[in-house]
């Protein structure tokens, strides 16, 4: 039975996919966003050692919840593809019981995902932090060409996708980050909706109890006009965006 | 729209369908028979007409005037009766329904059979002084309730309320939570009702005259004497209720004299409504196929009714308005819920009711509950869903726990307690404060704030560690002597509710024999069960003053808490609700009355929190408790429906009148767009019905909105927000508890 790093879960409703869903957030990210409002994920240590039936019988306890809202299991992180093969037999468990499924990643694993796993997937929800690759590197500290990729693998594979953006006054909403984004995601068939989320500092509090540096130290929440002005760019483009 | 009122006599119940109800009281079967269910959406509905506005503009600036002062004015000479006043109007040319409680709007009335204290008290902090007279009568002539229960309580009970371990008790105030069925007035008519009231009475004209069938003779010739002034009262509006209602506008017309008549005779903690939309819903809907009605002359009509149970006002305390946070009359009205042959009992009227939340704006009162099943019409369920987002001002009960045990005609009184309307009635208790049980456990009895004993006294735990075996077997023994103590105050209590302060017009609205429950109740629940897992699986070492007395814990390691869908934790709360009732039920009770139990403190949390000392859990003396069934502030971090699921473990079975949960949320946390967010409170409310959850208070609003509105109230005069079982406005609301809502979890994501 594959073992895998959970750092926590809960029960939300409506933001990490469709209806009320058991959130699953795995430990371990090789990604070190400026803006990350999860900083105790970063590390695979910081998680708790559980095995996928493990996962399963908290998963089962919701199944008429699920049923009831039109909900399901998301898994998160962290990075769920830091441990492809936890999270693909998560997945695939899920998937034989015919519950819901969704996978929150940043796509810079992507290759780490079989096309078998990704049948297994319901909805992807692919984080693209930035499309400028220096934005990009200077947001997450690594390389934009993998996220890339695996969107357009997506695509072939027709799995369903939202596609999450991030604006962070200043790092990420450069116009021709968003247009550049925007322009990108509007050539792939199988996303459904575009998230625009504002970037927010709930996560503040946590980088001082770990003791790490908060960089966006400063950084304002983005207006409703910004938070208007970057959505518009992708609903000019045809996109749903919420 | 000037006049409704019918050119000439009609037959009151032309068109209605049905037997049974004809030939005895049974407004229950009359609703079956001729109820049109609604299956469709709200685009049906009408908004405020011009009149409306400005009737509703003209109360709403007295509101802001009384808001001001404390109170608008006082009758301070009057005791009120059903016919103490002459009648009142807002604005008699622009009024569809009428009727105040004095000879003015918002002017209180003194009911002093309660309690002569707080007549006097609440009159002094507004500048009133109580008529001398009056003083003379209920100090020399006439006894009070109040009166009576100092005269039979005894030394424990004494002790026990003064430590505040008992606590809020209706011994110096109106009992409150009793709801006629004042439709009844309405269908047959007052004469008809004083026929069937001597018909009752009859039955004892054979029967021997022990105490009881005194007693029960009694309250029927005062019942039947109460109809009459209700006849009285509304004669001097101009209307004769000793007929049947004819049309609509006269069914809510006669249907609110009655609940007029109770409310100027009764200062009731909670002076609640009943289920009454669906029933008018029959009137209203005649009327419309008659052509006497437009859809915005029945919305109107509606509309005033609740402008004018908007305006119920009670003279009390500043204290007792601070622990309830404003002025609570608890005017719950109970909407929607399923028919047991499967029919929804969702009418057009029960979507009107709603609508007056967008067309008067939000408001705290009437208390608009909705009864909640999953097979409730979508196009209802979306619409209740969209009025929560929208003003916050609706709670819901489960009608899957409601509707096997006490029928499809419940209503609910206060905040949850169940009622079948004009067959039962309740014996109010407040309620008990676990949390600090478990402490007198910990001290043998002593309190842990005074230091006095109140308890039974036994040796106080001993050693360095605490040892949950132990600890559990002392507080089941001191839970032993809490229910004891509680209920024989409650006997007392009710005793001489019956005696001094008799709800005559509301009982007369019963019928006889009625069923009674015994409402007990719990506070703490939340931080005893926390508690108590400390000890079990963490480490927890008293900390000893110099007399011996634990005044604090020291906890080290982790342990689960209640409200996270954790077994371990909730298992233990789920047990102590159970064990708590078990010990209630071998209490004999005053009248037989079937014990219930709450776990509902509306907003007295934050000063039984006050009165409570240090606990095992980590909070600390003074701290708030979480309000009713709700999870410990801030430790439900598994998010808003794991902290539902915990509470929908609690068993319903130990506690029939009630579990309150509290739950705030950003609008963010329910979706990313309008129409998801309605989707998804749908869907929360179908899985938490489903998982046994009994009632939800749903607040949906931003923190910075409230934190705007602590530093600017006169920006948010309808702010409402949902509080344990009832809303209110927040910025009536002391700071302190303010800053307790805004603490509370706000299940925020982003």
């Amino acid at each position: 039975m594959t073992i895998g790093s959970v750092h926590s879960w809960d029960l939300s409703i409506g933001v990490d996919g469709p209806g009320t869903r058991l959130v699953l957030f795995t430990a371990g990210c090789p990604l070190r966003c400026q803006y990350c409002a999860n900083p105790d994920t970063w590390q695979r240590r910081n998680g708790v050692e559980t095995s996928v039936e493990e996962v399963m019988t908290r998963v089962r306890r919701y199944r008429r919840l699920f049923d009831a809202t039109g909900g399901g299991v998301t898994i998160t992180g962290g990075e769920p593809l830091l441990q492809p093969a936890f999270t693909g037999e998560v997945l695939r468990a899920c998937a034989a019981e015919g519950i819901h499924t969704a996978l929150d990643t940043s796509g810079f694993l992507g290759a780490r995902a079989t096309d078998e796993m990704l049948a297994d997937v319901g909805l992807v929800l692919l984080d693209i932090k930035s499309w400028n690759p220096a934005t990009y590197r200077r947001v997450t500290g690594k390389e934009l060409v993998p996220t890339l990729a695996f969107a357009e693998r997506l695509a072939r594979l027709s799995r369903p996708t939202w596609v999450r953006f991030v604006l962070v006054p200043g790092l990420t909403d450069a116009p021709d980050n968003v247009e550049g984004l925007a322009d990108f995601v509007a050539t792939l068939p199988n996303v459904e909706r575009v998230d625009v989320l504002a970037y927010h500092r709930f996560g503040a509090a946590k980088y001082a109890e770990l003791g790490l540096p908060y960089r966006l130290e400063g950084v304002a929440e983005p207006t409703d006009e910004q938070l208007a002005t970057a959505r518009n760019a992708f609903a000019s483009r045809g996109l749903v965006v919420t | 729209m000037t006049t409704m009122v019918a050119p000439e006599r009609l037959d009151a119940w032309r068109g209605f369908s049905g037997h049974r109800w004809r030939h005895g009281i049974d407004v229950h079967r009359f609703i079956l028979d001729n109820v049109t269910p609604y299956q469709g959406d709200g685009n049906f509905l009408a908004g405020p007409t011009r009149r409306t506005t400005g009737l509703w503009e003209r109360v709403a600036d007295l509101m802001a005037v009384e808001r001001e002062r404390g109170i608008l004015d006082a009758d301070a000479a009057t005791p009120s009766t059903i016919t103490s006043h002459r009648p009142g109007y807002i604005d008699r040319e622009h009024e569809l329904i009428v009727g105040l409680q004095t000879d003015a709007p918002l002017k209180r009335a003194i009911m002093p059979n309660g309690g002569l204290r707080m007549v006097e008290n609440g009159l002094a902090a507004y500048g009133y002084e109580l008529d001398e007279r009056v003083r003379e009568i209920f100090t020399t002539y006439r006894k009070t309730h109040n009166d009576g229960v100092f005269d039979a309580y005894t030394p424990r009970i004494r002790a026990a309320r003064k430590a505040g371990i008992v606590t809020g008790l209706p011994d110096a105030y109106g009992r409150g939570r009793i709801i006629g069925d004042y439709r009844r007035v309405a269908l047959y008519g007052v004469d008809a009702l004083i026929a069937a009231k001597e018909a009752e009475k009859a039955t004892l004209d054979d029967v021997l005259s022990s105490a009881e069938v005194v007693r029960d003779r009694e309250e029927l010739a005062e019942q039947i004497r109460a109809l009459r002034e209700l006849a009285t009262m509304a004669a001097g509006y101009g209307f004769d209720v000793a007929r049947p209602a004819e049309t609509g506008r006269e069914a809510i017309q006669w249907l609110y004299l009655a609940y007029l008549a109770a409310i100027k005779e009764q200062n009731g903690a909670a002076m609640s409504l009943g289920r009454t939309s669906t029933f008018l819903d029959v009137y209203l809907d005649r009327d419309l196929r008659e052509g006497r009605l437009t859809e915005v002359q029945a919305q109107e009509l509606v509309d005033d009714l609740v402008i004018k149970l908007r305006m119920v006002r009670f003279l009390r305390t500043p204290e007792y308005d601070a622990l309830f946070s404003g002025d609570p009359t608890w005017v719950t009205e109970s909407i929607g819920g399923m028919a047991r042959d499967g029919r929804p009992l969702v009418t057009r009227t029960s979507f009107r009711f709603l609508q007056t939340l967008y067309n008067l704006g939000p408001a705290p009162e009437p208390n608009l509950t909705v009864l909640w099943s999953p097979s409730l019409p979508d196009g209802f369920k979306r619409f209740c869903a969209q009025a929560s987002i929208d003003t916050s001002a609706i709670q819901y009960e489960s009608d899957e726990l409601l509707r096997p045990w006490s029928g499809d005609d419940t209503a609910i009184a206060c905040c949850v307690s169940a009622t079948q309307v004009g067959k039962s009635m309740q014996f109010f208790g407040a309620r008990v404060n676990v949390a600090k049980a478990l402490l007198y456990a910990l001290n043998g009895g002593r309190d842990e704030v005074s230091g006095e004993q109140v308890g039974p006294a036994s040796d106080p735990v001993s050693g360095d560690v605490l040892s949950y075996e132990d600890v559990r077997e002392r507080f089941d023994r001191m839970l032993d002597w809490l229910a004891e103590t509680y209920v024989d105050a409650l006997n007392v209590i009710h005793y001489m509710h019956d005696k001094y302060a008799y709800e005559r017009l509301e009982m007369a609205l019963h019928d006889y024999p009625v069923k009674r429950t015994m409402a007990c109740g719990i506070a703490g629940l939340s931080v005893a069960a926390d508690s108590l897992a400390a000890i079990r699986y963490a480490t927890v070492r008293p900390v000893r003053d110099e007399t011996g007395l634990i005044v604090d814990y020291v906890t080290e390691g982790r342990f689960p808490t209640y409200g996270n869908d954790d077994d371990r934790a909730d298992a233990i709360a789920t047990e102590l609700v159970h064990a708590f009732m078990q010990k209630l039920r071998r209490q004999p009770t005053y009248r037989n009355a079937l014990h219930t139990q709450s776990v509902l403190t509306i907003t007295s949390n934050v000063v039984y929190g006050k009165h409570t000392g240090n606990t095992p859990d980590g909070r600390r003396a003074g701290e708030p408790f979480a309000p009713g069934a709700n999870p410990m502030n801030g430790r439900d971090s598994h998010g808003l429906m794991a902290a539902a699921l915990s509470v929908a473990k609690l068993p319903y079975d130990d506690a029939r009148d009630g579990i309150s949960l509290t739950a705030s949320t950003a609008p963010s946390g329910l979706g990313r767009t309008p129409a998801e967010r309605v989707a998804n409170l749908v869907g929360v409310l179908d899985a938490y019905t489903d998982a046994g959850g009994f009632h939800l208070n749903v607040n949906v609003l931003n923190r910075e909105t409230l934190l705007d509105a602590m530093d600017h109230p006169e920006k948010y005069p309808n702010l409402t927000i949902r509080v344990s079982g009832y809303a209110v406005n927040f910025v009536k609301l002391t700071r302190e508890q303010q800053r307790d809502v805004i603490n509370r979890t706000f299940h925020q994501k982003v």
